[in-house]
Formats: C-alpha cells, structure tokens, sequence
C-alpha cells in the first residue's frame, strides 16, 4: 500500500481494518462467474430490510403504541402527517415484498441445493432469518390496532395454547392479560421495533460471515474453489465489485419498478397486503365474518386447519404447522443427492420440486379461503405432499439418477 | 504455553483452577437464572389488569326467548341465551352427531352445570363466546332450518355448535363451548366469575 502513504487511507487502515474488509468482502472476493437472475434476491432481501428499517423508524415517530391511541395514530399519520401515507405505505409494502423476495431466495436455495455440505450453517442461519421474519411480521400486523390486527393475533397466539399442559399459562404470559389488550399491543411494540429487528440484523450478519466463509454456490452448484490459477484466484470467479454491486443495482432498479408501482397503485393489494377489516379498530366482543393470515402465513394456516382435533386437542394442527417449518432447515440432511444443482439431478428430484412448490401455493390460496369439505380435502392432499417432499427425500434423491457434473461452470 | 494459551507451570493446579472456574460459572448461571425472573415475569398480568379480570353482574330480566345479550367478563364476551322448551327438547334428539353430548370433559364446564343443559337454570344458557378451537367469537344462529337445529357457528374456521355450546364431530373445535363459573344473586341477576356458593 505504497501509493497510500501520508494519506487518510492510511491513518485510517493503521486503526480500523477499513481497506482489507473492502478487499476481502467487496472488491476481491470472487464470486462464481455464472450466476442467473435468481441470485438478485439476496441483494434485494438487504434493500428491502434497510427500507423497512428507515421506515419504521419514522413511522415510530408519530405512532401511539397504546390500546385507545394505536388506531387513531395510523390514521394519522395516513391523513395529517407529512408523506405519512408514504411512509406507511412503504413499510406495509416492504413486509410483502419482503416476503416475496425471501421465498424466491429461498427456493433458489432449493433448486441450486445450495444448502448442501459446506453451506448447511449458512442455510440454518437463513432459516433463523425467515423465522424471526415471520415473527416480527406477526407482531408488526397487530399494531395498528384494526380488527383482523387483534383477531389475527388472537388466533396466533391461542396457538400455543393448543401446547399440552403450559399452554393456558403460556398464552396468559404472551398477552399479559385474559384478552389481547394494551399490554399485549406495547410488548409487541417494544419487540417489533427494538428487540426482533436487532436479532435480524444480528443474523444477517452471521448469513453473510458464514456465506463469505464458504462462498457462494453457483446454478451449476459446482465449487468455483477447486479450481484457481496461479494468484490463488478462482478461475471461474470475478470481483463482486464491480460485477455483481452494478448486477445488483439493476435488479435493485427492476424491482422498485413493481414496488412503486404497488405502493402508488395498489397499496392494499385487494385484501392481500392490507386486509379490509384492519381499517376497522380492534373490537374485542365482535369477530370479524371471515378471519385470514396475511398471504405470507396462508400456507401453513392451511396446513394448521387441515390436521383434525385429535383427542379433544388442537396440538396436532399446531404441531404439523411447526413441523412444516422445522423441516426446511433439515434440508441438508436430508437430501442424500451427489449433486447440488437442479441441472444435474434425476426427474424425480425435478418432479418432487415441482410438486411441493404447487401444493404450496394451493396451500397459500386454501388458507385465504372459508373452509369448505372440498377444499379441506385438497388442503390435506397438499399438506401431505408438502411433508413427503421432505420425508421422501434422502430416499428419491439417493435413487434419483443424476448427469455428470462439469468441471467448470456453464452458462 | 499450550496450545490453548494457558500457562501451564509447575505450580499451577489445574484442578484447583478447573474447579474455581465450573464453580464461578455454575454461580453465575444461577444468577443469571435469578436475573431473568423480573424479565419473564413481568409479561405476566399485571395488577391492573388482574383487578380488570373481576366477576361481572348480568341482569337477564329483559331477556326474550330465544334471545341472546353478551356481557364482557375478562374481555371476553360472555354470552347469556333464554332458551325455550322447544329448544331444551331438541338438545337430546341431535346427542349422536355431537363429540362429546354428555360433556364428559370436565374442564368445560363447572360441575354445577354439568347436567343435560350445561347450565343451572335449565332455561338460561351462560357460555363463553370463545371457540375451543383457536379463540374467535361464535356467531348466536338461533332459526332452526332442515339442517340446523340452531346454536352457533364460529366464523374463523365453520365449528358448529348447539344450544347448548356442544361441538358437532368432525368440527376444528376439538371440544365443548366453556360454561364460566357463575351463580345466580336472584332470579334475574346472575354474576360471572365466581362459582356457585362462593363469595363474589
């Protein structure tokens, strides 16, 4: 670093490892040369977080997180504060977006098997993500205080309920009341803003540890490591900058193209980012006619009413729900393939995928739906499938007949 | 040193060290244990909200047959039906296509009401108006139709009930609506939350 002598480079580096963070992690840490356009997500996911952090920040400026005051402040803020309506709009957005981007992610991860052996670390820490996404969601609907706000969390939270022996206890400890009431709304508050978003940050700065550990995997999900030139350098590997900040920052402008285009026309999204009875205040003595997660948890609503009471307990709807998630960070034990990537895999690998994406999106449109005996029907066929994809798994990808896999990677 | 970086010298005793750090951690893990209470239990209700679960009066004096009024007890609604004698008699005529028509699950109900109309006054039917499923409301549906013989009807996930809150099989509620503890002051007032022959 002779060219930075005398300079605040310098002084700077003498003090804080400034130049060989930015080498190792940005402008000489090698990517594979032959990512696709579902490795946008991951880029997208850091947009969309610093978006709903700055935007919530501000929507903490003007919001009242008390039961009498919580309404009418988000009304506020939508009529009287200054680009409130924006703000809010942005923030409720960006937890669909969130969503949309996180499941696309994740589903790359499945395609390119990039949770396989060296990167399990690396997709458990990305399930903890998603969980306490899932988390901060949840608390986050129940702040503005409407009607499907407190009969949302109401359900919720009676899920744990369901728990054998401590779940009466439980759920009186979650509340802090006999009824989700203000004491309810101000601890979910103070995790929402305070405690959830910090444990996301902290996890997402473990997800990126461990993903510059063991570097990224590729769609040919071959390691770009076996093969280096003379300087030690991946020969199918480029700079992640400038190549993949400026790929990044096209797929950053592609994507607000439909977020804009979603917050100035379509904020509400027809009942799926913001559900009618939220505009009415939270009413403790009146359920609302029809009660529905937000599309993000529909799937595994679906799953929870699918599964029948057994012996007088709602614990085996509750239990299959938790399951649904536990599995995917089983992931990568459980798939017994040689190969990582999509492309090199068997049908039957190819047909499983298939299955379970579609029986979670049918999973997704039941749990909006009033249930019906047929549609109960198709939600326990689709349940089922959702959990074969996983206990089939170390047997059809054992089985599954896979293609060479190249030396180096292909486009 | 080895290769942990501890010195290790002739002097030292690593059992005397070993012991003094599993003791130092063991007492700090209880500590740490003692520090958590007011964490947790401070997420439990607090004496407001304790006072706020107070019984609460219901006067049924006004109240029609086949009519229902809801008083709030805990925050909750509490729902107060005046069933007829046609209805009472349909209760034992519909007992094969409920799960449990002879309320054998003991929690739901007090024993004071743990008779063939789950309630002390055979006429008046107190039930909390929350689903054993996952918590919503039950909408009160009292027209009898070819297929109903009236009661309610969650609207979160289709349990069907009778008039007197039993759960029909095959529902997602996996039990009977709850008879909350209550007791009669008069004919006509009845106080929710405490049990009969108790002191409110």
């Amino acid at each position: 670093m002779s060219d930075n002598k005398g300079t605040f480079i310098e002084w700077l580096d003498a003090r804080f490892p400034a130049t060989k963070v930015w080498k190792e992690h940005i402008s000489e840490y090698y990517a594979p040369k032959n990512f696709n356009f579902w490795y946008i997500f991951g880029g997208l996911a850091i947009v969309v977080l610093v978006n709903q952090i700055l935007t919530g920040i501000w929507l903490t400026m003007n919001y009242t997180p008390t039961a009498e005051g919580a309404f009418a402040s988000v009304e506020f803020i939508m009529r009287d504060v200054n680009w409130g309506w924006l703000l809010r709009y942005m923030h409720s957005t960006g937890a669909s977006a969130f969503f949309v981007v996180i499941y696309l992610h994740m589903l790359r991860g499945i395609m390119y098997g990039s949770y396989k052996a060296p990167r399990e670390l690396l997709w458990v820490f990305g399930m903890i993500i998603y969980v306490l996404l899932m988390a901060e969601a949840f608390m986050g609907y129940l702040l503005p205080w409407g009607q499907m706000s407190f009969w949302g969390a109401q359900v919720i939270i009676n899920l744990f309920g369901a728990i054998p022996f401590i779940g009466e206890d439980l759920t009186l400890w979650i509340r802090g009341d006999y009824v989700i009431s203000g004491a309810t709304l101000t601890r979910f508050f103070a995790l929402h803003v305070v405690a959830v978003p910090i444990a996301i940050i902290l996890m997402v700065f473990l997800h990126l540890v461990a993903l510059h550990k063991v570097g990224s995997n590729n769609p040919d999900g071959i390691e770009i490591k076996d093969n280096k030139d003379e300087n030690g350098i991946p020969r199918d590997g480029i700079p992640f900058h400038p190549y993949y900040t400026v790929k990044d920052t096209m797929a950053t402008v592609g994507f607000l193209i439909f977020f804009c285009a979603a917050i100035f026309f379509a904020p509400e999204m027809g009942g799926y980012f913001l559900e009618p009875p939220n505009f009415l205040p939270a009413d403790s003595l009146t359920t609302p006619d029809h009660i529905a997660p937000v599309w993000y948890f529909t799937p595994f609503y679906a799953i929870l009413r699918a599964i029948p009471s057994i012996a007088g307990s709602a614990f085996p709807g509750v239990a299959a729900m938790g399951l649904a998630i536990v599995f995917l960070f089983l992931l990568p034990w459980l798939d017994k393939s040689e190969v990582r990537s999509i492309r090199y895999r068997g049908w039957m690998f190819k047909l499983a995928l298939l299955l379970f994406c579609i029986s979670f999106v049918i999973l997704g449109y039941l749990g909006m739906q009033q249930p019906t005996e047929g549609k109960t029907l198709v939600a326990r066929i689709a349940t089922a499938i959702y959990f074969l994809f996983f206990l089939a798994m170390p047997w059809y990808t054992k089985v599954d007949k896979t293609k060479p896999v190249p030396e180096r990677v292909t486009h | 040193m080895s290769s942990d970086g501890v010195v290790k010298t002739e002097a030292a005793d690593m059992g005397r060290r070993r012991f003094l750090t599993t003791t130092t951690a063991v007492v700090g893990a209880i500590g740490a244990g003692y520090v958590a209470v007011p964490f947790l239990s401070s997420w439990m209700p607090s004496k407001k909200a304790l006072a706020a679960g107070a019984p609460v009066e219901a006067d049924i004096s006004k109240l029609e047959l086949g009519q229902a009024i809801k008083v709030e007890w805990r925050g909750k609604s509490v729902v107060i039906v005046r069933r007829s004698e046609d209805v009472l008699n349909t209760l034992s005529q519909i007992e094969d296509v409920l799960l449990d028509p002879k309320s054998d699950v003991v929690e739901q109900q007090p024993t004071y009401a743990n008779n063939e109309y789950r309630s002390i006054n055979k006429e008046i039917l107190v039930l909390l108006s929350v689903c054993t499923h996952l918590g919503c409301s039950p909408t009160y549906l009292p027209e009898v139709k070819a297929d109903w013989s009236g009661g309610f009807i969650c609207p979160c996930h289709g349990s069907k009930f009778d008039m007197a809150g039993r759960v029909y099989k095959g529902m997602p509620a996996p039990t009977n609506l709850i008879v909350p503890p209550h007791q009669y002051l008069s004919e006509s007032r009845i106080l929710i939350g405490v049990d009969e022959g108790e002191q409110g």
